[in-house]
């Protein structure tokens, strides 16, 4: 019995300690958003470094929340967006100063990296350098919304039962925009912050009728618009661009109050444990042909230099027709956010979404 | 004394002991107790983005003071327990219908039908009835085609709709304790009680549902703490108008980084949901220790 | 035997034991045999009307359909019954009466379509064909809850949830009594099976035994026409088992309710009914007074089931009336009496009660139990066909000399097991525990003799 019992428990421990043990050396851990790793650039790497990479993938907020669990360790290289970067590393420091001296700076477009190394300036250092960038307007029906063009449209009761959008701070972003008032110009001031939120809120709430449902993941909203169900929704570019090669009617449209411009970024994690991967993956990145690869495939624009020709004819279009020169020089782009404005707008969206 | 006792013990067997609780102690408090106690201490203390670091019961007190907060705790609660009763209507004559009515073959078979909707995610569950129900989809492309609606119908996004995949999801759960505390029951006493003069229903109120109780109790807990810690059905299936308390609490800790704020309510929905539980059990007079069993 | 030689035994009054082996034919018949006031046909609901109901029975009397009246249904009727399951007939063509106040019971091996027929009885499933009423109101269709009949279970099924009052209110509540009138009731019952202040317990505090009454009490306090009991003493020990036997015995006097009791234990059946009826895959072989089934089986399968018996094998030698002469394969010849429709040359099964075998007739008193069956009109003396001598006739008539095999020591019940001379077969023999006998040893030659009406024949396996 007792022998049996021995057994079973030194096979148990056998099977425990390589869980135990620390992940292989040569292992390359990225926490990033669902198609910023596609499948070829991985192979790749892999091949060109010897580093076996794994991919996981989530979105800002849970982004934050992994790294904060860990205190900034489980993996190598994170891609949060450049304006969630910096409240987040005053309050918990979860990313690692990045060492310029290891980036290919060529490789970025200048103004792109002068911009995030700015936007993400935590006590005279930087923690990120952009990746790729794109914007948050709406996606319209032509054929059943053919006037629709403002952030505001989407609270209107004409296009009752078509509407959706995320219950995310975008949102209310976008109302304010839609309302002419400047959040970002808001944001040192709490108190008139709070006003123009619940301003919003009060809005989002009147309008619950008009919205058919919060959508939550990309995918299943899009196939909402693909069926008809949805004719217009707050979302990004590249979905849009997706359903034009589907249907004409459908496409992105550059609100009139301006697109809102997010670029999402390499940032080290402080507990990183392979640097070295983690800059490697970064220059892999940024180059040309890689970056191409990826524009490609996501329809979405990268910080990287050279690669306009080699950009399939479909992407170049979409890119010509959604934006003329005059929208690229409307893109509202998200400054830093203070943490406190983050509670405070987790607590009118819970508001908007209990209310009946 | 302890050398007496030990020697008594045999020493291979205290080392076997010991080295076969060692792994569960272990897993239980690295991995259950420890994080919970720092949840609970965090509770206690303040976002320091917030201000000052010292204890406080600022976290508790913001669930009782800001009404959306209780509120959407009293709603969760109310369509949890809602969402039991109705697991237990749907279940019980399920349950009846499989172990006393069909033979035992078949009986076997239609369990294993029951399972085999939960051996794929919930999600792919809740996606499935959102394909079916979905303005395009497949019961408003019959509906419509049959002619039953000019036009389809939304029936995703409301309560009804939610508390239905609610009440889906957590099924099984009620059925399976149900299935064997019925088997449990003789058949001749549901007899009995029909040879004595009552009819189907006196016999379900008077004779099966109080034999059956400590399996409506066990699995009314199992379906309610379920449904109330259920977050994918009421975000998905509920849509715009369902805000679920988990919702909160993943807002808390994901959306508004406040960790601190997150934990209080997760000790609150322990609390208040043990509440629940223990009004329930009294209210039924049923023991715990008989309803786990 | 050689040729239908006129027989020796011819008119001998064989008519007189109405042995039957077909129950089917002569049912009501069957019936009148056993019961005693059978002086007018009964008539059940509109059996006898659509003339289905009692084929190859006495036509009714005209003048009993004007004098109809509800008194004089009986409590139970169940006409030409037949049930079956899938390929399985399990009651096959039932027909029985039983009359207000009669303890009925049904006997038989398990499987035989006992517990079915009681089932369909009451009401939990339903005949294939075939009329089941009481107190001539017709039960097709009623629901088990709304027959005027109640079952006692064969494991009681009490509820274990609520007490004993409860238990026994069940019924009065279903009915809408007021709860005063059912505490009364309830308190009454109690103290008619001997459990006064049991109320509040609760059923798994008391005794098998009292459990046993507060079932009864629980269908009693309803008054039923007819109570039903499924088997109720199997699960109880030997030694309550005897008790409740005389217990129910006299309950059922006392209150006065028709009883229909089903079981495999003859003990039960023979020591507590007015009535049984053997059934047997699906058929009753038999219905008639317990001391009746004894005596006078109307079958192979009756002699071999109720009571113990030894079975001889055997060609028919002669066979005048009932009586006949028996060689056995061994070549002992034995007189004994022989079922209607065998004719000589047929082989038979002999069955012969090791109470009927004798040990030493010639030094005790060779009485046989039979006295009103015990028939001295022998005819004349035949010259015997065959090498053996032919027993005489009368009491004591049949000899076998045995070899003592083994004692079967069970008290009041203790036997002998015996080989005849010469042969393997086993032959119990009765051993009265009267001191007469205390000096036989396994080995021992003994000789044994029995009447020669106490061995009765059949067609050979035809009790099979």
């Amino acid at each position: 019995m007792t022998k049996k019992l021995l057994s079973v428990l030194s096979m148990i421990t056998v099977l425990l300690l390589p869980c135990l043990g620390q992940a292989a050396p040569k292992e390359f851990r990225l926490l990033t958003w669902k198609g910023y790793a596609p499948a070829e650039l991985v192979e790749k790497f892999e091949k060109e470094t010897g580093y076996k990479v794994q991919v996981t993938y989530s979105n800002n907020e849970e982004m934050i929340a992994k790294l904060r669990a860990t205190r900034g360790g489980g993996f190598d290289l994170a891609q949060p967006s450049q304006d969630r970067i910096s409240s987040v590393q005053e309050s918990f420091g979860l990313y690692q100063a990045i060492d310029f001296g290891r980036i290919e700076a060529p490789r970025f477009i200048p103004s792109m990296l002068d911009a995030v190394k700015k936007n993400t300036l935590v006590k005279g250092k930087s923690y990120a350098v952009p990746f790729c960038w794109g914007t948050d307007g709406l996606i319209v029906n032509r054929k059943f919304a053919p006037e629709a063009k403002s952030f505001a449209d989407l609270l209107d009761s004409k296009y009752a039962g078509r509407v959706s959008y995320r219950l995310k701070r975008p949102t209310l972003i976008a109302q304010a925009f839609g309302m002419g008032v400047d959040p970002f110009a808001l944001y040192a001031d709490e108190a008139a912050y709070q006003k123009m939120l619940d301003q919003v809120e009060g809005k989002l709430i009147a309008a619950k009728g008009v919205v058919k449902n919060y959508w939550t993941n990309g995918d299943a909203l899009l196939e909402s618009m693909r069926s008809g169900e949805v004719h217009i929704a707050q979302a990004w570019d590249n979905g849009g661009f997706k359903l034009h090669a589907e249907n004409p009617d459908i496409d992105f449209v550059a609100p009139t109050t301006g697109a809102l411009g997010w670029i999402d970024t390499f940032a080290i994690p402080a507990k990183a444990d392979n640097v070295d991967a983690a800059y490697k993956w970064i220059n892999f990145m940024m180059r040309p042909e890689n970056a191409a690869v990826f524009t490609n495939a996501e329809d979405t624009p990268t910080a990287a230099v050279g690669v306009g020709e080699r950009l399939k004819p479909a992407f170049r279009a979409d890119f010509e027709r959604c934006y003329p020169q005059q929208v690229i020089d409307n893109i509202k782009w998200y400054p830093p956010v203070p943490a406190k404005l983050e509670a405070m707008e987790g607590k009118a969206l819970d508001r908007v979404k209990a209310a009946q | 004394m302890s050398a007496v006792a030990a020697s008594k013990a045999g020493p291979g067997l205290r080392l076997t002991l010991a080295l076969f609780l060692t792994p569960v102690v272990l897993w239980l408090g690295l991995l259950i107790v420890l994080p919970h106690i720092d949840l609970l201490i965090m509770s206690f203390r303040m976002d320091p983005s917030f201000g000052d670091e010292g204890w406080s019961f600022e976290n508790y007190r913001q669930f009782f003071a800001e009404p959306i907060y209780w509120l959407t705790f009293v709603r969760t609660a109310g369509y949890s327990v809602l969402v039991t009763l109705l697991t237990f209507l749907v279940s019980l004559p399920v349950a009846f219908y499989v172990t006393k009515v069909v033979a035992r073959n078949t009986s076997r078979f239609l369990l294993t039908m029951l399972l085999l909707p939960f051996w794929v995610s919930e999600l792919v569950r809740v996606y499935g009835w959102m394909i079916l129900l979905r303005e395009s989809g497949v019961l408003n492309h019959w509906l419509t085609g049959l002619g039953i609606t000019a036009a389809p119908v939304e029936m995703l996004y409301n309560d009804a709709t939610m508390i239905m995949g609610l009440v889906y999801t957590s099924m099984l759960f009620m059925v399976v304790p149900l299935v064997s505390v019925l088997e449990s029951l003789d058949d001749s006493l549901i007899e009995a009680a029909y040879d004595l003069g009552a009819g189907p229903w006196t016999i379900m109120r008077t004779i099966v549902v109080p034999h059956c109780m400590p399996g409506i109790m066990s699995g009314a807990i199992v379906v309610f703490m379920l449904t109330l810690g259920n977050y994918l059905t009421p975000n998905l299936m509920g849509g715009k108008n369902s805000l679920w308390f988990t919702e909160q609490i993943y807002n808390q800790f994901i959306a508004s980084f406040n960790w601190n704020q997150g934990a209080a309510f997760g000790f609150l929905l322990l609390a208040l949901s043990s509440c629940i539980i223990w009004l329930g059990l009294r209210l039924t007079g049923q023991k715990l220790s008989r309803v786990v069993q | 035997m050689q040729g239908p030689a006129v027989s020796p035994l011819r008119g001998t009054g064989g008519n007189r034991n109405g042995y039957r082996t077909a129950p089917a034919e002569g049912a009501c018949q069957t019936r009148r045999a056993w019961r005693p006031r059978s002086s007018s046909c009964t008539v059940p609901a509109d059996g006898c009307r659509n003339g289905r109901w009692r084929a190859g029975a006495r036509p009714c009397a005209a003048g009993v359909h004007d004098q109809m009246s509800p008194d004089i249904f009986p409590d139970l009727s169940v006409g030409n019954v037949v049930k079956r399951f899938e390929k399985f007939t399990a009651v096959d063509d039932v027909s029985f009466e039983v009359e207000q106040g009669r303890f009925f019971s049904i006997l038989g091996p398990s499987g035989c379509g006992k517990t079915t027929l009681l089932r369909m009885i009451a009401g939990f499933e339903s005949p294939d064909s075939g009329v089941i009423a009481i107190r001539g109101r017709d039960m097709a269709g009623i629901a088990p809850n709304r027959r005027p009949v109640n079952l006692i279970f064969q494991h009681l099924a009490l509820f274990p949830m609520m007490s004993v009052a409860e238990n026994i209110a069940f019924g009065l509540k279903r009915r809408g009594m007021a709860g005063g009138d059912i505490a009364r009731k309830v308190q009454d019952v109690l103290e008619r099976v001997g459990l006064p202040g049991y109320g509040a317990k609760m059923p798994a505090q008391l005794s098998g035994g009292q459990r046993q009454r507060v079932a009864i009490a629980r269908c009693l306090v309803l008054e039923p026409a007819v109570l039903l009991l499924d088997e109720p003493l199997g699960a109880l020990d030997l030694k309550l088992r005897e008790q409740m036997k005389v217990e129910l015995k006299t309950l059922q006097a006392e209150v006065g309710t028709t009883f229909v009791y089903i079981t495999h234990d003859q003990s039960e059946a023979l020591v507590m009914s007015d009535h049984v009826a053997v059934m047997n895959a699906g058929r009753f072989e038999q219905v008639d007074t317990p001391r009746n089934l004894y005596r006078r089986p109307a079958s192979a399968f009756v002699a071999g089931f109720v009571g113990e018996t030894n079975v001889w094998t055997g060609t028919l030698e002669e066979v005048a009336g009932d009586a006949g002469v028996v060689r056995t394969d061994e070549g002992a010849v034995f007189r004994a009496r022989v079922a209607a429709g065998l004719a000589r040359g047929a082989r038979v099964d002999m069955f012969i009660r090791p109470e009927a075998v004798l040990i030493d007739p010639d030094g005790a008193a060779c009485v046989t139990g039979d006295a009103p069956d015990y028939a001295p009109d022998y005819a004349e003396d035949a010259a015997p066909g065959g090498d053996a001598p032919l027993p005489p006739r009368g009491a004591c008539a049949n000899r076998a000399s045995v070899q003592v095999q083994a004692i079967l020591f069970d008290g009041a019940a203790s036997r002998l097991l015996t080989h005849p001379e010469g042969s393997r077969r086993e032959v119990m023999v009765a051993l009265p525990q009267n001191r007469l006998y205390d000096h036989i040893k396994p080995g021992d030659r003994i000789t044994v003799g029995w009447d020669d009406r106490a061995g009765i024949c059949f067609a050979a396996g035809s009790g099979r």
